[in-house]
């Protein structure tokens, strides 16, 4: 019992994004309920710490559970409310942890060709205490700077670690804070850009949930290298975990004087306020986030001149992403060398990626520079859901391009992904298998870029609708021929016209379908066929009566009355009235119902 | 109504760019921006009212049309999409006989929404009703999803 006295255990919850969605917050409770019900009935005595940590990557295994008990920490995987009484009474009563809920294999896969610097921190931090985040060298990176760096050194550090901004373009961070550095004035800005806008990416959310500090400590160090004295966050209303955490952050750093005046005891000032985007893709480009922080219609305009001359308030302002400025303290406290060991000659460091999509082990990964796409897709993605057949991985988001499987050799650098038609971007990456229609993506992301045209430049505003009316009519049927050429020519029209940098990739999905998957575009076209089955005006579906049993699941399930029979007889489908939602297809446990 | 004007003008910072936040907090106390509250504000700001109008429909987060008590919203990002959110997106309309996004029942009950990835890409396909989401739908789980809320609603009798 004495010893049982001292025990103490940890009990260590994911509230990442996918944690909270897959009920983390309700895995705590029932935690604290079953502990609390059990040991006082068993007469266990040990303290428990409840800890809530950011998002561990995993997401496909949520909730994860670590539970820490006499100094052995154990990961649980898939962990519900109602699995929390089993593990108290098994593994903290009964010593005995419970194999089939741990995890597995796949997990160590996951993790195993992964390089994790501020993913490091992310799910093993409270990410509400700063004190945890001081306890694993939090902050020491602003007090190196502070006391033995001129702004000049700093510069100088991050230019020879070779870190490029992550939220897309991939200009080297120095560069841009040396130029913003020489700009004459006494007032600068700082603007760390949250307005994670591109579908199918979430690291930047991640990051403030999961380790805030490190972006604010990142902006701090920016501001002392710039001359700045004042930052904003600009971040998405969508995203409400991420700006409670933060602003609980600020206030944290705040009382213990990490922001504010003369910060650790120097002449150096440094505050930071948050704006709240409304949701405006466009806003993600520099000079019309500057727009919508002034109160205007997010609009873009003409560069030069660039922001780091002419920005906020017409003041000399260093926008950068959430990714590159979290990179920042790291950089400063293990030294430019050691950045820049890790990467390839051109691309530095790390780079966190949102994989998801048609891969088993979907999450937040962040890998060296240089790992070839087949190694994230196979090794740590475990490869295609189904095992079916691997047909593209889409990166980069709206702005980026398709990468087939005869290119999975393509290293993850600017450079190359750029070489074969897309971006690393802000580090989307969605796997796509056999039974997506490419045609089908090119309209997505047109349906989706045509929505946020801003509308102020004709070649992205009515460029991107046309472009979306071509395709929408090739998924109809109704494709012509020569429409694949008046697709890539008014592509490049549309890129090369373009004001800002929405209009000036908007084309990339289209562009890059083309390029690996004109035989698809072909098909539509001139058989007036979708070969994986996707575009719905292509399709019929109907029953094999051989197959069909009977069972009348299909008929439940159709929304729009298409399907009668009797039970036990073979159903049938009234083409006429058939929706083609696929509603049948999807319950059909017999394979009795094919489209064609 | 004033009474709530007052008091969110008071919270007000009167400063160059704060009208995206005074829209915000508008929208945070009534659900959406009344016409009367851009005239009144309009007035003590002395901002004229077609910048408010400009500002409110440039972004998506701005509704000026009163919306249901319950948002459900689909998730129609990229992982959602090759998943099946639009089939899903499809059934809901159906399921509430609406036509289109952004559309409310006549009872106010509900408003349907297609939302542009909520960063959630891992439990594809999402659904989010007012904040909770619920991961991995199919088309069968959705509509049961959507008769449960239907029930709950006429249940409450609201």
């Amino acid at each position: 019992m004495q010893e049982d006295k001292l025990r103490k255990v940890v009990v260590r919850v994911c509230i990442g994004t996918g944690g909270l969605a897959a009920g983390g917050k309700a895995v705590i409770e029932a935690f604290k309920k079953a502990i609390n019900d059990f040991c006082v009935d068993a007469e266990v005595d040990f303290t428990c710490h409840y800890q809530k940590v950011g998002c561990r990557g995993f997401c496909a295994r949520d909730v994860l559970v670590d539970v820490v008990d006499r100094g052995k920490s154990v990961t649980y995987q898939g962990i519900k409310p109602e699995m929390a009484r089993r593990i108290v009474l098994d593994h903290l009563i009964n010593g005995k942890p419970v194999e089939e809920w741990l995890i597995d294999d796949s997990y160590y896969a996951f993790h195993e060709k992964q390089k994790k610097i501020l993913l490091k921190d992310c799910g093993t931090i409270d990410p509400e205490d700063i004190q945890a985040y001081i306890d694993v060298g939090g902050y020491s990176g602003i007090k190196k700077v502070l006391s033995e760096m001129s702004p000049q050194d700093v510069i100088s550090e991050i230019k020879a670690s070779g870190l490029r901004g992550r939220g897309g373009a991939g200009f080297p961070t120095g560069l841009k804070w040396e130029a913003c550095r020489k700009e004459p004035g006494d007032i600068k800005y700082i603007i760390c850009n949250a307005d994670e806008g591109d579908p199918g990416a979430f690291m930047d959310r991640s990051i403030i949930e999961g380790n805030p500090h490190s972006v604010i400590e990142g902006m701090l160090i920016a501001g002392y290298a710039v001359g700045s004295n004042h930052g904003y966050v600009y971040i998405r209303a969508e995203y409400p975990h991420a700006v409670e955490r933060l602003r609980l952050a600020i206030s944290q750093a705040m009382e213990r004087g990490y922001l504010g005046r003369s910060i650790m005891g120097s002449d150096f000032s440094f505050n930071i306020n948050i704006k709240l985007g409304a949701g405006a893709f466009v806003c993600g480009e520099e000079t019309a986030l500057i727009a919508s922080i002034e109160g205007q219609r997010g609009m873009p305009r003409a560069k030069p001149p660039f922001p780091v001359q002419r920005g906020l308030w017409g003041k000399p302002t260093v926008i950068n992403n959430v990714e590159t400025l979290s990179n920042v303290p790291y950089i400063i406290r293990n030294g430019a060398a050691w950045y820049a060991s890790v990467g390839t000659e051109k691309s530095k460091g790390t780079k966190v990626f949102a994989l998801t999509g048609k891969v088993k082990n979907t999450g937040l990964i962040e890998v060296p520079m240089g790992i070839r796409l087949g190694e994230i897709i196979y090794d740590i993605g475990g490869g295609i859901i189904g095992d079916r057949k691997f047909k593209a991985v889409q990166t980069g988001g709206p702005s980026g391009g398709c990468i087939p499987a005869s290119l999975l050799d393509t290293p993850v650098d600017y450079e190359s992904f750029a070489k074969v038609g897309s971006i690393i971007g802000s580090g989307g990456m969605v796997v796509l298998d056999e039974t997506d229609c490419m045609v089908n993506i090119a309209k997505f992301f047109l349906e989706f870029t045509q929505a946020e045209s801003c509308g102020k430049c004709v070649p992205c505003r009515i460029g991107t609708k046309r472009l979306l009316e071509i395709l929408d009519r090739i998924t109809k049927g109704q494709g012509r021929e020569g429409d694949i050429e008046l697709l890539e020519k008014l592509s490049n029209d549309v890129k090369l016209a373009s004001l800002c940098g929405l209009g000036q990739t908007a084309p990339n999905p289209v562009l890059s379908t083309i390029r690996y998957f004109r035989d698809e575009y072909e098909a539509h076209i001139r058989d007036k066929k979708c070969p994986a089955k996707v575009c719905k005006d292509l399709l019929t579906f109907y029953i094999i009566e051989e197959f069909c049993k009977g069972c009348g699941a299909c008929l439940r399930a159709c929304p729009a009355g298409a399907i009668t029979g009797e039970k036990k007889k073979p159903h049938r489908i009234n083409a006429e009235i058939c929706i083609k939602c696929g509603a049948c297809f999807d319950v059909c446990k017999f394979n009795a119902v094919r489209k064609d | 109504m004033e009474e709530t004007f007052n008091k969110i003008l008071e919270r007000y910072e009167s400063e160059d760019g704060n009208l995206i936040s005074l829209l915000q907090d508008i929208q945070g106390e009534f659900g959406y921006i009344p016409e009367e509250a851009v005239y009144w504000f309009s007035e003590k700001l002395d901002i004229p009212p077609s910048r408010f109008y400009g500002v409110s429909t440039f972004y998506a987060q701005f509704h000026l049309k009163p919306r249901g008590r319950n948002i459900i919203s689909v998730c129609c990002g990229t992982a959602c999409h090759v998943k099946g959110g639009s089939k899903i997106a499809e059934r809901i309309q159906r399921e509430l006989g609406l036509s289109g996004e952004g559309e409310t029942t006549e009872d106010r009950r509900f408003t349907f929404e297609v939302v542009r990835c909520v960063g959630a890409c891992s439990l594809a396909p999402v659904v989010i009703v007012n904040d909770k989401v619920y991961s991995e739908m199919t088309v069968d789980s959705t509509s049961k999803l959507i008769k449960r809320l239907v029930k709950e609603e006429e249940g409450a009798g609201r």
